[in-house]
């Protein structure tokens, strides 16, 4: 590690010497439930500083942010506003005390114009106290001149692109007089003269004194922007440095170094016939000529960012999205589109990302939850009837070891391991050839991590061909047997489990080059 | 049922399950039944039992796929004036000298396929079905006006009406009481105890993961559409024959009374909860009521207060009893449980 990284608990040298940070949060820890998603982190932010956050996904970048935006209040730690110790109650707190976060998509009224959406709950009055439109829409003007840019005050927001969305939510911060800004992936969907425009926003504000924090996973925007830049991993801080004293190299091994530790490797297994194949996948704004092949008993891991399109990929390829061109063959037999029933039929089960969105009916019970895909073979004659759907849900949530109160309890009562368990038990139970599961243990405990990927392992040896999306490397390397790397919805690589480093991967997934 | 009820006392939280509205509106149903046989003057006279089923049988009826159709999420309005349309075709076409028993079969057609545009525009175009079944009430009821405008067709055959209000030999159980019971426990079958059912409640639940789940949720909305616009179809026959009049305001205002019955018998207006025997009581018991306080020469403005007064009480109610059943079980878990497990 950089002699001019500061360790994770050490006290923070003051920077520049001598001042007091705008925003200073130490020793932040927050856990929900089970999972600890930030642990004695750090970070402080000088007033005309743009400071680099960066981390990989799941590092506890958005907890952090979360906490500086009071959305979330931290278990343990201290925040500090200009030297003073502060204690959000809530996001209206933290935006009287001066923090603004402008996000990623930024969420204004669109039936309101620009200007009320700016002065939303402060509209200037007249004398009768009616809303003064006229001084409300002057107001904003001054504002938009101030940042360079010409934004019409009266225009409704309704169908301004992205990046004058966030200039909205800059000015409407600005007329807060918002001295700490929080950007959180702000360029993730602007064109390049967009952020440049940003970042000329950005600069003024930075100079005229605000204390600006900028989260990107793109190191050339960062370079560009940023003085100092904190790297984060698993929920702590690992290193703040000037961007002037490090190279980019230095700080992607310190986003990926971490041991391969409790997980459990994939057995190697000799992969049988292609039973996966799919060839040219595109869908317009989502992922572009994706193609490969799955065997059975492998295991191949889609890696990428957040956002890079696998999630969509393999929503494409069991068919809850549609695709423009391409084809998906299982056993080469060819899958009609947009058809999630005939990829049943075919063998394919799709375990969900969003568990409690896509995965789980909360309210029904874990026999209907369990069962659900199920219910046409569990039928006599067309009913349902002699308790076969609670043997079945029973056999199931047995041999995954599910914790439950009683099979007719809502989904809901069940911790996300068990939730997992559940979503898991329906599809195993439909018997796959292949198996997709999509961020199978995120948010679960490490014990049932374990639990899934033997459980992963056990079928691939029994001929199941399966593809996993992950965002958590480690689990990519252990369990994967190929690693396809997806960057803005292309595969931008593959690796054979060999070739495989953390390095290797993030390298394609951010689209560096190796040094 | 009782097997799973000793199964699930060693807990000490089973009573908390039978609190649901459900139940506890079938309860409701019996006791105020034994009230009105006991304290309103006719109400259990076996006239009265033959009327009774006569006035439940097109809410009855109705609030079968209506019930469907709820526990997906989604309602259909337009029922009433699809009664209406068809009982206005009846008329047109008895007049121009179809035989009735084409008429039938063919009114139940024309209610599948105004079933099918509703349908289609909530499923096909994704409209909000609470605005598509508002437009089709009334454009439904607008065009049995066109039809038949303000006359009656009154001259049906006296045997088919006869038979429609008739009884089952010397017996007071009305011929309609059959039909009724076979599609009631077909409904039941289905939502309860086939495949079908299940998808129906998941699409209710959450129609993301329904989906996720391999369930056509479009397509099952629209055949309930369907389906709801033929019993409809089913409903005008009975009506018009019933009365012996084909008029183009036959059940108006009738889809009110439909909705507050479905609602009342535990069935939540937000989809994925309910029960088909809890909404056999809220029929039964709205019905009752109403013929109760008719009994008791109350106004028939007053009887539409109760109808709206039930209506909202059923969508609160629910909602209060399950904060109760909150607090208890929380209460009873602290109290019965002694140990967590290991």
């Amino acid at each position: 590690m950089s002699g001019t990284g500061t360790e994770a608990t050490g006290q923070l040298p003051a920077w520049p010497p001598g001042e007091r940070p705008a925003v200073r949060l130490t020793g932040a820890s927050k856990s929900f439930g089970s999972v600890v998603a930030l642990r004695d982190a750090s970070i402080d932010i000088h007033a005309g500083e743009a400071h680099a956050l960066v981390g990989e996904n799941g590092a506890g970048k958005s907890t952090l942010i979360k906490i500086l935006a009071g959305a979330h209040r931290p278990d343990s730690g201290t925040l500090e506003i200009d030297g003073h110790p502060v204690e959000f109650s809530g996001t209206a707190a933290a935006k009287a005390a001066g923090i603004a976060v402008i996000y990623q998509e930024p969420t204004l009224f669109p039936d309101l114009t620009v200007a009320e959406n700016i002065f939303i709950g402060r509209q200037p009055r007249t004398r009768f106290g009616l809303i003064d439109r006229a001084r409300m829409n002057r107001e904003a003007s001054v504002l938009f001149d101030r940042l360079g840019v010409p934004l019409a005050p009266d225009r409704p927001a309704r169908g301004l692109s992205i990046a004058d969305q966030q200039v909205v939510e800059i000015a409407k911060a600005i007329s807060l007089d918002a001295r700490v800004l929080i950007m959180d992936e702000p360029t993730a969907a602007l064109s390049g003269v967009e952020v440049d425009r940003l970042f000329a926003v950005t600069r003024s504000l930075r100079d005229d004194g605000a204390a600006v924090l900028f989260i990107s996973h793109r190191f050339d925007e960062v370079e560009a922007l940023c003085d100092r830049v904190t790297v984060m991993r698993d929920g702590a801080r690992v290193s703040t440095d000037r961007l002037a004293d490090v190279t980019i190299d230095q700080i992607v091994r310190r986003m990926v170094g971490r041991e391969l530790g409790a997980l459990f490797p994939k057995e190697d297994v000799d992969a049988g016939d292609v039973i996966l194949k799919v060839d040219g996948l595109s869908r317009e704004g989502a992922y572009r000529d994706v193609s490969f092949d799955v065997r059975a008993g492998e295991i191949v891991a889609l890696a990428g960012l957040v956002g890079a399109g696998r999630s969509e990929v393999v929503q494409g390829i069991f068919g809850v999205d549609p695709r423009d061109s391409g084809s998906v063959q299982v056993d080469g037999q060819t899958l009609p589109p947009a058809n999630p029933r005939a990829a049943m039929r075919a063998g394919v089960a799709l375990v969900p990302e969003d568990r409690r969105q896509q995965g789980l009916l909360l309210d029904l019970s874990i026999i209907r939850n369990a069962t659900l895909a199920r219910r046409h073979r569990l039928s006599t004659l067309g009913f349902l009837i002699g308790g076969s759907e609670r043997r079945e849900a029973e056999e199931w949530t047995g041999r995954l070891q599910t914790r439950y109160g009683r099979l007719g309890d809502p989904a809901a009562t069940l911790s996300g391991g068990n939730q997992q368990k559940v979503v898991l038990a329906k599809w195993l139970a439909t018997g796959p050839k292949v198996l997709i599961v999509d961020e199978p243990t995120r948010g679960i405990d490490i014990g049932t991590k374990a639990e899934v990927h033997r459980l992963l392992s056990s079928l691939a040896a029994d001929g199941v061909a399966i593809v996993m999306v992950s965002s958590e490397l480690p689990e990519v390397l252990g369990m994967a047997d190929r690693i396809l790397v997806m960057r803005e919805g292309r595969l931008s690589g593959e690796l054979s489990r060999a070739d495989a480093t953390e390095e290797s991967v993030m390298f394609l997934a951010t689209g560096r080059e190796a040094a | 049922m009782s097997v799973e009820a000793g199964r699930q006392g060693r807990d000490g939280l089973h009573l908390s399950r039978f609190a649901t509205w459900d139940v506890a509106i079938i309860v409701v149903t019996v006791v105020f039944l034994i009230f009105a046989v006991t304290s309103v003057q006719h109400f259990g006279t076996s006239q009265n039992a033959t009327f009774l089923v006569l006035e439940l049988a097109p809410i009855l009826l109705l609030a079968l796929p209506m019930t469907l159709i709820i526990v997906t999420g989604e309602i259909d309005l337009s029922v009433a004036s699809t009664v209406g349309l068809t009982s206005s075709a009846m008329g047109v076409m008895w007049n121009s000298g179809v035989p009735l028993e084409t008429i039938m079969p063919l009114c139940v057609v024309i209610g599948a396929v105004l079933g099918a545009v509703n349908g289609f525009f909530v499923t096909a175009l994704g409209l909000p079905s609470l605005a598509v079944t508002i437009g089709t009430l009334a454009l439904y009821r607008g065009l049995a006006f066109v039809l038949l405008g303000d006359t009656a067709v009154a001259d049906f055959p006296r045997s088919h009406s006869s038979w429609t209000i008739g009884t089952i030999g010397e017996t007071p159980i009305p011929n309609v009481l059959v039909p009724m019971i076979v599609l009631a426990g077909l409904f039941a079958a289905v939502l309860h105890a086939m495949p079908v059912g299940r998808a129906i409640f998941a699409s209710g639940s959450n129609r993301v993961a329904a989906a996720f789940a391999g369930i056509p949720v479009a397509k099952l909305k629209f055949w309930l559409y369907v389906t709801s616009g033929a019993v409809a179809g089913l409903v005008g026959v009975f009506w018009t024959l019933r009365f012996s009049s084909a008029r183009a305001d036959n059940a108006h205002g009738l889809e009110l009374t439909v909705v507050a019955a479905v609602l009342l018998g535990g069935v939540s207006i937000f989809g994925g909860k309910g029960t088909l025997p809890g909404v056999l009581a809220g029929v039964v018991l709205l019905s009752s009521l109403q013929n109760a306080l008719r009994l008791a020469n109350v106004s028939s403005e007053a009887l539409t207060v109760v109808t709206g007064s039930l209506l909202i009480i059923s969508v609160l109610a629910p909602n209060i009893l399950g904060r109760v059943r909150g607090v208890l079980r929380r209460r009873l878990r602290r109290t019965h449980v002694p140990a967590p497990n290991p």
